[in-house]
């Protein structure tokens, strides 16, 4: 039986709002502004941090998946569900975003390009999972089927985007919006680079933070669940 | 030591003539539960010809737009018609209690998903080559391709090989009627967009070499989603 919240994971927490204070900090105050997009370009240090951490939530989910599978543990199920919800929340977040940049830039909040075609079919994706551990009661049997989708779900991703890319490439759109590197590229400077990776760190700090949060909260309501059932036979 | 490697080829053939048995006995099974009923296929074929019919109304198929959109509207049809499908044939096992005598049976368990696999397949396959005919009849365009029927082969097969697993998981759910839709699409945009591309292109007699890439992927993914399928079906329907 775990109940106190351990040290470690307090420590956690302050190191990873400190973190977070500073990158924004960062990304407001310290790197400069871009010569061409102006301000709007800032939104694009935490729109690929959020990115980076749904796609590491996918992968986190799909491995616990294959775990589970595996060993029958409870744990990695409970590890799967949380990262696949955490994943979703940031990829989300990498959604807007991103459209809030694309509309000064691109001139347009959406545009059928793989990156975002991909990230709309994997929100879909895990939609779908969560969906379906709604329809079943019986836990064990929740946990078997949400990790083979998981499993599926993350094996398609990659053949979702690489057959958008070959739709774009063989049919290529007239409006050059359909190459992300084409409009709204940038340089880098240095000041800017620093930003972008203590970005991604903060990111990947936050992520590890919820992901344990959500575990253990995962956890407690399984032991409330059993007390609940121990009390009722 | 000869003996032993003898034995060991024999046990090795035998069980892989049960597998063989046991999966042609599972699509037996489908097809003369299909010959007596007739409820899976005309019910998919009604559904696939009223689809097109929706569609007609839709984008209003004159000549010049069926050009373009032709392949579009038949992998549509095919998909709603092969959910319908899926769905049903899952259904039926779970209804009678039937999955779990098949459960019983002391056969490999993946020799269950790829009679099931084979048994949609061909049902999906029977309803295309009369979708197909009636298309070509009731829009005047030919679409007698050797080109297409590959590609409607390579697409059927990647979707019904993902569809028999996930189909077997949605009947075991509370929400199964709208569950293998919401599932399924979202796993297989990619047989979709490669079998659309690879469709337009024969029809319209594009060059071999822009088509191409289209086929591969979507060898690679029934490559790919049959051996996942193959590895996981085991879980889901253990009890």
């Amino acid at each position: 039986m775990e109940s106190a919240k351990p040290r470690l994971l307090t420590i956690l927490d302050i190191v990873t709002i400190v973190m977070l204070v500073i990158a924004t900090w960062m990304v407001f105050l310290y790197a400069p502004m871009e010569a061409v997009m102006g301000n709007v370009q800032r939104v694009f240090y935490f729109h690929v941090a959020a990115g980076w951490v749904g796609m590491l939530g996918f992968l986190v989910a799909a491995i616990a998946g294959i775990a589970y599978l595996r060993t029958g543990r409870r744990d990695w199920d409970i590890t799967s569900l949380s990262a696949v919800e955490i994943g979703m929340v940031f990829a989300f977040i990498n959604v807007v975003t991103g459209s809030i940049w694309a509309r000064p830039i691109w001139n347009t909040w959406w545009t059928w390009d793989p990156r975002l075609t991909t990230a709309t079919i994997m929100l879909l994706i895990y939609a779908a999972y969560l969906l379906l551990r709604q329809g079943i009661e019986d836990p064990d049997r929740r946990a078997r089927f949400g990790a083979v989708y998981v499993i599926i779900g993350f094996l398609s991703v990659p053949l979702t985007f690489f057959s958008a890319r070959l739709f774009r490439t063989i049919h290529p759109v007239v409006i050059g919006t359909n190459q992300p590197g084409a409009e709204g590229a940038f340089d880098m400077t240095t000041v800017m680079l620093q930003t972008f990776l203590f970005a991604l760190l903060t990111f990947t700090f936050i992520f590890a933070d919820l992901l344990w949060h959500r575990i253990r909260l995962g956890k407690l309501a399984d032991q409330v669940e059993q007390k609940k059932l121990k009390v009722m036979a | 030591m000869k003996e032993n490697t003898t034995l060991v080829q024999v046990s090795t053939r035998s069980q892989s003539f049960g597998f063989f048995r046991a999966m042609s006995a599972v699509v037996w099974k489908d097809l003369a539960a299909e010959l007596r009923g007739r409820e899976l296929i005309s019910a998919m074929l009604v559904f696939a010809l009223l689809v097109i019919l929706i569609f007609n109304f839709a984008l209003e198929l004159d000549a010049e737009t069926r050009s373009t959109v032709t392949s579009g509207v038949l992998w549509v049809t095919f998909a709603f018609a092969g959910t319908l499908g899926l769905n049903r044939s899952m259904a039926m096992e779970k209804d009678r209690g039937c999955l779990d005598g098949l459960l019983l049976a002391p056969v490999d368990r993946s020799a269950i998903y790829f009679g099931k696999a084979i048994g949609n397949l061909i049902f999906m396959l029977i309803v295309e080559m009369i979708v197909l005919p009636v298309y070509s009849l009731l829009y005047n365009t030919n679409l007698f391709n050797p080109g297409l029927l590959l590609v409607i082969l390579l697409g059927s097969i990647g979707y019904v090989a993902v569809g028999t697993l996930l189909s077997s998981m949605a009947v075991q759910t509370r929400t199964r009627d709208v569950l293998l839709p919401i599932l399924l699409f979202p796993v297989a945009i990619p047989v979709f967009i490669a079998a659309v591309r690879a469709s337009t292109g024969f029809l319209q007699g594009i060059d071999m070499a822009e088509i191409q890439p289209w086929l591969s992927l979507l060898i690679t993914y029934d490559v790919v989603f049959t051996a996942v399928a193959f590895m996981v079906f085991d879980y889901v329907v253990e009890e």
